[in-house]
């Protein structure tokens, strides 16, 4: 009984992982890096809430990842068109979300840092033989299916291997190296805004000040470890998310609390990314123009 | 006719034109910081507009609530304190090549060892309140390495490792402050630190203390530490090319390690600033809403202090007069405390295109430039 609600907890604190991982990973491959991921879950969160609420879970769906798509358009731009520094970029998106949201929660409904989504506003989960569980996880292993064959079996995905590890031999044979980078930049933000309306108006059914709290980060994780493969995001999403619900799960158990202090326990999923990362990772080489802005000679 | 030989005057004149383009190059990155403000402090008044918020008053309260009196200065400097510290974590990692983003952390297990130290050890002020210091500044240093022996040994990028410990150090924060540190007498903060550890008021009735000069200090240590020490050449030998370090014959191991724990030992003491420099209450809060988000707002202090030290100095005083000024903002204006969280993100993320500018002037340029053709050659119409 334990094992099958934790089985299903880390299902469902796989889909904002591999989700948002999955976008950062077509955008790398372009060469695209985006560590603003943090602060697009939480924007699109925020206002995927105000769409559900006017429209129902669906719209709420659609307007987080709307929103997404934007904030991706507004990085790639920076990156791609004015060859800015993508950290700096992702960090300013990260702090402006934190402002934003702050903002946004306190004009919306009047209470400072919290708001409860209400159920009526929630997207309805499915009855499994595992228990009720969200359709997104089947979203999930469609995009990441998506992702795999778009990179690996079309000509697009060729173009944007291309465009990651020599973006002039690209140039060269008449590839749009700024429109293709373009695309991975707003795809990214365009899943990492669903990821971000998943939190709010599915799985946590709350907005709060910091709803991701590091789960765009740890996404970033699931990227090196995924070593830019779709499938394999999927696998460190459940490994992360693995631990993500243990937390969740173990600080609401008093008698586990009563032994582990629930500190300790809601520590364990950034523990968990640190070593998963240093240990089992190592060392791997990422496209060779990724993250680097490309300038026409 | 001039005496001296042709070449000296040739390379007079090639130092003289050196120094005119640095000239314009620092007049150029001035003019886009000070865009990028502008730009910030636009779109902060637009969004109030948005939400119906009186955005010129809410300025006016900014200005009045940093700058209105001697009360109010002395609050800015003492908001400027801990960013100074914080901004100098990022800044000087950034120099050397890497993006440290753990000074929250840091600064956190920091403040917790200053906690330890200040309410446990006796001993005559001066020596209780340097103590305190050297505890934090180890704590951070000590909170620090492990993400840059990740990044040597193991190659786990700097940005995952640091958020990581950020969130480590806050639940272990969390732990410590109900669990070990906590006062019977209050349930919301910890142990207060010995008298003989506190640092007083400068201006009775504002928070400014003898932190700032603290803070100050270790940013003029830096400065001389990147550009006039051996081993501040070798971190920006590092930041600016990690090859040539090597050729050198330095150790990027070594470099990487005093890197993170010059930035650590910033980050502690930026911690200590607020409980032994802070008063009233020199105690961490239970919620630790007296180190919330120093860290990060340490980045936007060294992006738009361009990474350098005295740079830094000047913008944490910008963003901690923000910080002063905004609680004077939602009094007479009813703005939230995080609008500025808004102003500083669009500055942070103007700052990060700085080819805007350039690719704007070569726009129009262009446009000129048809512009001149199409006139001449219409004139040449015309005389035919």
């Amino acid at each position: 009984m334990l094992v099958q609600s934790l089985i299903l907890a880390a299902i469902h604190a796989m889909v904002p992982l591999t989700v948002t991982a999955t976008g950062e990973i077509l955008s790398e491959r372009a060469g695209v890096v985006n560590i603003g991921l943090e602060g697009i879950l939480l924007i699109s969160a925020f206002t995927a809430v105000i769409g559900a609420e006017a429209g129902g879970p669906l719209a709420g769906l659609m307007v987080g990842l709307l929103t997404g798509a934007l904030l991706g358009l507004i990085h790639g731009i920076i990156a791609v068109y004015f060859r800015g520094d993508q950290t700096v970029s992702g960090v300013g998106l990260n702090i402006l979300a934190l402002g934003v949201v702050a903002i946004g929660i306190v004009d919306r409904w009047g209470a400072a840092g919290f708001h409860r989504v209400d159920r009526a506003f929630r997207v309805q989960p499915l009855s499994t033989p595992l228990g009720a569980m969200s359709p997104m996880v089947i979203v999930t292993i469609l995009l990441a299916a998506l992702t795999w064959y778009l990179l690996q079996h079309t000509n697009l995905g060729l173009k944007i291997q291309a465009c990651g590890e020599n973006p002039a031999a690209a140039d060269a044979a008449g590839v749009r190296v700024e429109r293709v980078r373009m695309f991975g930049a707003i795809y990214a933000g365009a899943l990492t805004g669903l990821a971000g309306a998943y939190l709010s108006v599915d799985w946590l059914a709350t907005i709060t000040e910091n709803l991701p709290a590091g789960r765009g980060f740890i996404a970033l994780a699931t990227v090196v470890f995924s070593r830019l493969n779709p499938w394999l995001a999927v696998v460190g999403g459940l490994i992360f998310g693995f631990f993500d619900a243990l937390g969740l799960i173990a600080s609401t158990s008093q008698e586990l609390t009563r032994i582990i202090p629930y500190q300790f326990i809601q520590m364990m999923p950034y523990v968990v990314t640190l070593l998963v990362v240093a240990g089992v990772i190592g060392r791997f080489r990422s496209p060779s123009a990724s993250g680097q802005a490309y300038r026409r000679e | 006719m001039d005496p001296r030989p042709v070449e000296q005057r040739e390379l007079e004149a090639l130092s003289r034109r050196e120094r005119q383009r640095q000239l314009r190059g620092t007049f150029a990155g001035l003019a886009e910081i000070v865009v990028a403000l502008v730009i910030g402090l636009f779109v902060g008044a637009l969004v109030m507009d948005g939400a119906g918020y009186d955005w010129k008053l809410a300025y006016e309260g900014l200005l009045i609530g940093a700058f209105g009196d001697q009360w109010a200065i002395a609050d800015t400097l003492a908001s400027a304190t801990p960013l100074i510290l914080t901004g100098l974590v990022f800044g000087l990692s950034a120099r050397a090549g890497y993006f440290n983003i753990g000074a929250q952390g840091q600064m956190i297990v920091g403040a917790l060892a200053a906690v330890a130290v200040g309410a446990h050890v006796s001993a005559p002020p001066v020596m209780a309140v340097t103590l305190t210091f050297l505890a934090a500044a180890l704590a951070g240093a000590l909170w620090a390495l492990p993400a840059a022996l990740l990044k040597a040994t193991r190659g786990v990028h700097e940005v995952i490792s640091t958020i990581m410990f950020n969130w480590i150090a806050h639940y272990t924060a969390l732990y410590m402050v109900f669990n070990v540190l906590n006062d019977p007498r209050s349930a919301e903060r910890t142990v207060r630190v010995l008298p003989e550890a506190r640092l007083g008021a400068i201006i009775p009735g504002a928070d400014m203390t003898a932190a700032i000069f603290v803070a100050v200090g270790v940013a003029l240590f830096m400065y001389w530490l990147l550009w006039h020490s051996p081993w501040g050449y070798e971190m920006r030998i590092a930041g600016l090319n990690p090859s040539a370090l090597r050729y050198a014959g330095a150790s990027p191991l070594w470099s990487v390690n005093l890197t993170f724990i010059l930035a650590g030992i910033a980050a502690g003491i930026a911690g200590a600033t607020q409980i032994i420099g802070r008063p009233p209450t020199y105690a961490l809060y239970g919620d630790l809403s007296n180190v919330r988000n120093l860290g990060f707002d340490g980045i936007a202090v060294a992006l738009i202090g361009r990474n350098h030290p005295l740079g830094i100095i000047l913008a944490a005083i910008f963003i901690g007069a923000m910080g002063a000024g905004s609680r004077m903002m939602q009094i007479m204006a009813g703005v939230p405390l995080d609008m500025v969280r808004i102003v500083h993100g669009t500055v942070i993320i103007a700052l990060a295109a700085p080819e805007v500018w350039s690719l704007l002037g070569k726009f129009l340029s262009r446009g000129r430039a048809r512009r001149e053709a199409a006139s001449t050659a219409h004139s040449k119409t015309v005389q035919r």
